[in-house]
């Protein structure tokens, strides 16, 4: 019976904005997949966003131009969105609607997965544990990495993210060196200029072989990025969790797939939240960035990047608000920092990792590290509070312990977070932030027990 | 087929369903092949609109709709305790069973263990006159919880028989005369308060062992208190803290749309935490509700009040239940979605006009209450919930909402947090109105002037605030000796009392004993001091007394010789300012 009915219909009702209206629907599923063949033989991908009735509401990736209600057929293809993988995927490069763009041919599927994903079962997920080294001592030592975990870089504009992202894919290394490690990069919306940096990222570094690449370019249909990142993820997922490999997904910029966002909600006339973007922007963003983490029995584990831009550089916008909310953290850069030419302009503050503390220790990292990290934390707060007051009633006027924060807080800029392009390996990172404390009064570390003071605090000067 | 109900419209976790006369407001439906779970709430002549309460995609036009004709409602008895559930109670061990690693869709499990028997031993008889509440018997759920067996709310009778012996929750342990057959289990509809006797006031605190506080806003038993606070400020780590060391004898900790990874963490933590009162491992006591903030939105509306159901069942025992919500603003967040979807008007930020009122029911369902039918009893649930208010921003509808039912007030800050301050809760903005209320408890049982000693505390932090303003002004320099002797006293407050460790094994609870002697210390300090500096006693000689630091790792100090160790630092600080100035 059911090959009788007819999958494929010139019933448009109304084109508005990227969604098409279609009447007389007799069998579509939420979330269905169409192909929109316009008169010329041109043919457009879409997908089933809603059902009322007899009518479905589609939403058309890529442009709706010379879509009419009269020639226009759009075809049913009974399937959601989804992704032929297989091993060989590893080195391909995607268009950012999953069609190979690097004239590698389509993938011949082991397995072909819907792209939508599903949530884990909270009680099969394993503790991220497994500390990444990135080099990079603000993260390292602030803000540590852990493998699972999904820690964002909120960006300004005209801020260096892409070149710390490309500084981790680069240099990032976990404890045990035999295992298979894969990158998966989404860029949504983001220039050629940038697309062509992180090309060369993967060259430079040896990373291609072991990378996937999904390109919605800033002039690709804006649509699309919706896809961009889904495609990248299941792509991550299966690289983990069937194939065992240790994947980082990258994904740059989620202020444009936002942006995408709004504009289908907009067209769908729906109430807007926050400064426009829809009610639901929480719970899409929990369904992208949920997508990391581990599984119990299962070797693999896929670590989130996300990149943002905050517009204004402001932390409180509806885009980094809620994804702050999600993830386990933010690395959050600061316009004053990169204007002094500190690079990476990391702004420890309001940075966190909140799966540090699973990181790092002994066995991980080195005993100190909680205590010794606190205590940096502690002692540039309050130099950063000096240096408001200094502003105010100059430099002089400060007391002495209050002096030697100021000074702390200049030197930790200077020569810890500062790093340019060295690596720093993890040792490294702690020997340096020591360094630092021993400029401070010792009764001022109070964050940090006696035990180890005398055994990691370096003793050049006369002690006390 | 043409006459049964069925799917008429899906928008995102929304359907509508068509040919369904006769249903009824609340009343849960199986939609679509799969039999996923919904809940109608809205009906527009033979037309439902259904919230499912799993994913929606693939579902189609004319798929089935199948009504139940019931409420949604939890399973009560025995076997919650220990139990991990999703937001509709389906159990996550019995999901990873059937359908592997991911939660898949219209996976219909048993809520409790049905083939499980359980010791039941009466304690009532044949021929009692038995209403609902009654006790007729017990069950030794976990070694720490002894769960009592009630007669259903609005059943009553004689009991006409009553079994001893080993059964499933399924099999009658009592049958009345006219007839009624009493299990162990009970159903109840989640939206539905259970009913108690009497509500009483509050006199008694929720003890967190969190020295600020207990010490500074004591939340009461039976009340509820709000941490609201923007990402990073530690909600999540308070919240469990206070899940892990609250005085109470059930925990039900709800993660509302919150992060998987620290889902993971708890489920992975709590098991292996041992309670500190007993000793006794904490999942024996403890309830988790599970739905992460990729899980279904409609089950994220639903998680508060399947906890809130079991709360409301542990305390009709009698017993004294701590219920933590993380986060209330994602199940606001869900809210407002599902308004949007049914595209009602829109009150503040998008939210429904019936946010406040949701709230205040919810909220409004904590307290102290004499027991349903054994009126000689005293049940409490507290609340704890979390807040997440965009941007960190107070004056967002679900905070401001929140504050108007909730007691206390915890109010976590950005600044604390950058100093790594924890908790961060700010002293000058929190509040506890139930404050005046415990105040005979404390002063029975932590110190008879326990009321003066919080006074005396508050007074040094409430003028160090206004020192720091001028201070910020002058320079620190500029400032009196008087004055930055008093500022010194503060910071030694503030550092040495106020912040704790939650993973120090010794600071991480603190007893009220020990808070007692803590603060007794510190203000013994400050008054020391201040006298010294009255006599004449300099600047230099108070900042650079030795034994602060000892003060400041006093909380660090193990249980063991704490007496002795206060003792001999106390007189160490006598014999320092006592050179010319004791």
């Amino acid at each position: 019976m059911k090959d009788l009915l007819v999958r494929a219909y010139r019933t448009i009702e109304s084109v508005r904005g990227p969604l098409v209206l279609v009447r007389g629907i007799r069998e579509a599923s939420l979330g269905e997949m169409v192909t929109l063949e316009l008169e010329n033989g041109q043919k457009r991908a879409g997908q089933v966003i809603e059902l009322h009735g007899t009518y479905a509401t589609i939403q058309v990736f890529g442009s709706t131009e010379k879509i009419s209600p009269a020639s226009t057929v759009v075809h049913f293809r009974e399937e959601e969105a989804s992704i032929n993988l297989s091993p060989l995927i590893l080195g391909r490069a995607f268009s950012g609607g999953g069609e190979p763009m690097d004239g590698g041919g389509p993938i011949a599927p082991v397995v072909k997965r819907g792209i939508s994903g599903a949530a884990i079962n909270p009680i099969r997920r394993d503790v991220p544990r497994d500390f990444i080294q990135t080099g990079i001592s603000s993260i390292d030592g602030m803000n540590t990495l852990v493998r699972g975990q999904k820690l964002p870089i909120f960006s300004g504009a005209g801020l260096p993210a892409n070149e710390i992202a490309s500084h981790i894919i680069s240099h990032a290394k976990v404890l045990r060196e035999d295992d298979a490690f894969a990158i998966v990069f989404a860029g949504m919306g983001i220039t050629s200029v940038e697309a062509e940096f992180f090309n060369k990222t993967f060259e430079m570094s040896g990373a291609i072989g072991h990378s996937v690449v999904f390109m919605n370019l800033a002039d690709d249909p804006v649509v699309e990025r919706l896809l961009t990142p889904r495609f990248a993820l299941t792509v991550a997922e299966y690289l983990a969790f069937d194939l065992g490999m240790h994947v980082l997904a990258v994904l740059s910029d989620m202020t444009h797939y936002c942006n995408a966002l709004r504009e289908v909600s907009s067209s769908r006339e729906e109430i807007p939240g926050r400064r426009g973007y829809p009610g639901y922007m929480y719970t899409d963003f929990a369904s992208l960035y949920e997508r990391a983490g581990r599984i119990k029995g299962l070797k693999g584990s896929v670590t989130q990047m996300p990149i943002l831009t905050m517009p204004d550089d402001d932390i409180t916008h509806p885009i980094a608000d809620l994804t702050g909310y999600i993830t386990e953290g933010q690395i959050v850069l600061d316009r004053a920092l990169h204007r002094k030419g500190i690079f990476p302009p990391i702004n420890v503050l309001p940075s966190l990792s909140r799966l540090m503390g699973l990181g790092i220790g002994e066995g991980k990292t080195r005993e100190d590290h909680r205590q010794w990290s606190d205590q940096l934390y502690m002692c540039y707060a309050r130099g950063m509070e000096q240096r408001r007051v200094a502003a105010i009633i100059g430099e002089e006027s400060l007391g002495d312990t209050e002096r030697s924060y100021l000074r702390f807080s200049d030197e930790f800029e200077k020569t810890f977070i500062n790093q340019r392009n060295e690596t720093r390996p993890m040792e490294e990172t702690l020997r340096a932030g020591w360094e630092l404390l021993s400029s401070m009064p010792e009764q001022e570390l109070i964050r940090i027990s006696r035990e180890m003071i005398s055994k990691y605090l370096p003793r050049g000067k006369e002690g006390k | 087929m043409t006459n049964t109900p069925r799917i008429s419209g899906i928008s995102g976790p929304t359907i509508t369903a068509e040919l369904m006369r006769g249903c009824f407001m609340h009343e849960v439906v199986r939609v679509g092949w799969e039999k996923l779970l919904g809940e109608i709430i809205r009906i527009d002549g033979d037309l439902a609109v259904i919230q499912v309460y799993e994913e929606t995609l693939g579902l189609k036009i004319g798929d089935p709709v199948e009504r139940t004709g019931e409420l949604l409602s939890v399973e009560l008895g025995p076997g919650l305790l220990g139990g991990i559930f999703d937001g509709i109670q389906r159990p996550l061990p019995s999901l990873y069973e059937r359908w592997g690693d991911y939660i898949s869709k219209g996976a219909i499990v048993p809520r409790l263990d049905k083939i499980r028997k359980w010791r039941f031993t009466p304690v009532a008889k044949a021929g009692d006159r038995v209403e609902g509440g009654t006790v007729l018997g017990t069950v030794e759920e976990t070694p720490a919880i002894t769960h009592r067996i009630m007669v259903p709310p609005c059943v009553s009778g004689t009991i006409a028989a009553i079994n001893s012996g080993e059964f499933t929750i399924a099999e009658p342990v009592a049958e009345l005369d006219d007839g009624t057959r009493i299990t162990m289990r009970q159903r109840w509809n989640i939206r539905e308060p259970r009913p108690t006797a009497e509500r009483l006031g509050f006199n008694v605190p929720m003890l967190t062992g969190q020295r600020i506080l207990d010490t500074l806003f004591p939340v009461a038993e039976g009340g509820s208190a709000i941490i609201p606070g923007g990402f990073g400020t530690g909600k999540t780590v308070l919240e469990q803290t206070i899940a892990k060391f609250a005085a109470a004898s059930v925990i039900i900790y709800i993660g509302c749309g919150e992060r998987g990874n620290e889902m993971s963490d708890v489920l992975h933590q709590f098991p292996l935490l041992s309670d500190p009162y007993t000793g006794r491992p904490l999942m024996e006591r403890t309830i988790l509700i599970a739905n992460t903030s990729n899980m279904p939105v409609a089950a994220r509306e639903a998680s508060i009040y399947t906890g809130m159901a079991m709360a409301e069942y542990y305390r009709d025992m009698g017993l004294r239940v701590a219920l933590m919500a993380d986060s209330t603003s994602r199940w606001a967040e869900a809210l407002r979605e599902i308004s949007s979807r049914l595209e009602e008007m829109p009150g503040e930020e998008g939210y429904p006009t019936y946010l406040a009122s949701r709230l205040a029911a919810f909220y409004e369902r904590a307290g102290r209450f004499r027991c349903l039918g054994r009126k000689e009893e005293v049940g409490a649930i507290t609340v704890i919930g979390a807040i997440s208010p965009p941007g960190g921003d107070f004056s967002e509808p679900v905070t401001q909402a929140s504050m108007r039912t909730a007691s206390t007030f915890w109010a976590l800050d950005y600044d604390l947090a950058y100093q790594r301050h924890f908790p961060a809760i700010n002293w000058r903005t929190s509040y506890s109105l139930v404050a005046p209320n415990l105040s005979r408890w404390f002063a029975e049982n932590a110190a008879t002037d326990w009321g003066a000693m919080v006074e005396e505390a508050n007074a040094i932090l409430q003028r160090e605030e206004e020192l720091a303003d001028i201070a910020k002004v002058v320079g620190i320099d500029a400032m009196g000796e008087k004055e930055r002797v008093e500022m010194e006293l503060a910071r030694l407050i503030r550092e040495g009392y106020l912040r704790q460790s939650s993973t120090h094994p010794t600071d991480a609870f603190c007893s009220q004993v020990r808070q007692t002697k803590l603060l007794a210390m510190f203000l013994d300090y400050a008054r020391t001091v201040s006298s010294a500096v009255h006599k004449g006693c300099p600047l230099e000689t108070v900042l650079r007394a030795p034994m602060v630091e000892a003060l400041l790792r006093a909380r660090e100090m193990p249980e063991d010789g704490l007496d002795a160790e206060l003792q001999s630092l106390r007189e160490e600080v006598r014999a320092y300012f006592g050179k010319g100035w004791a």
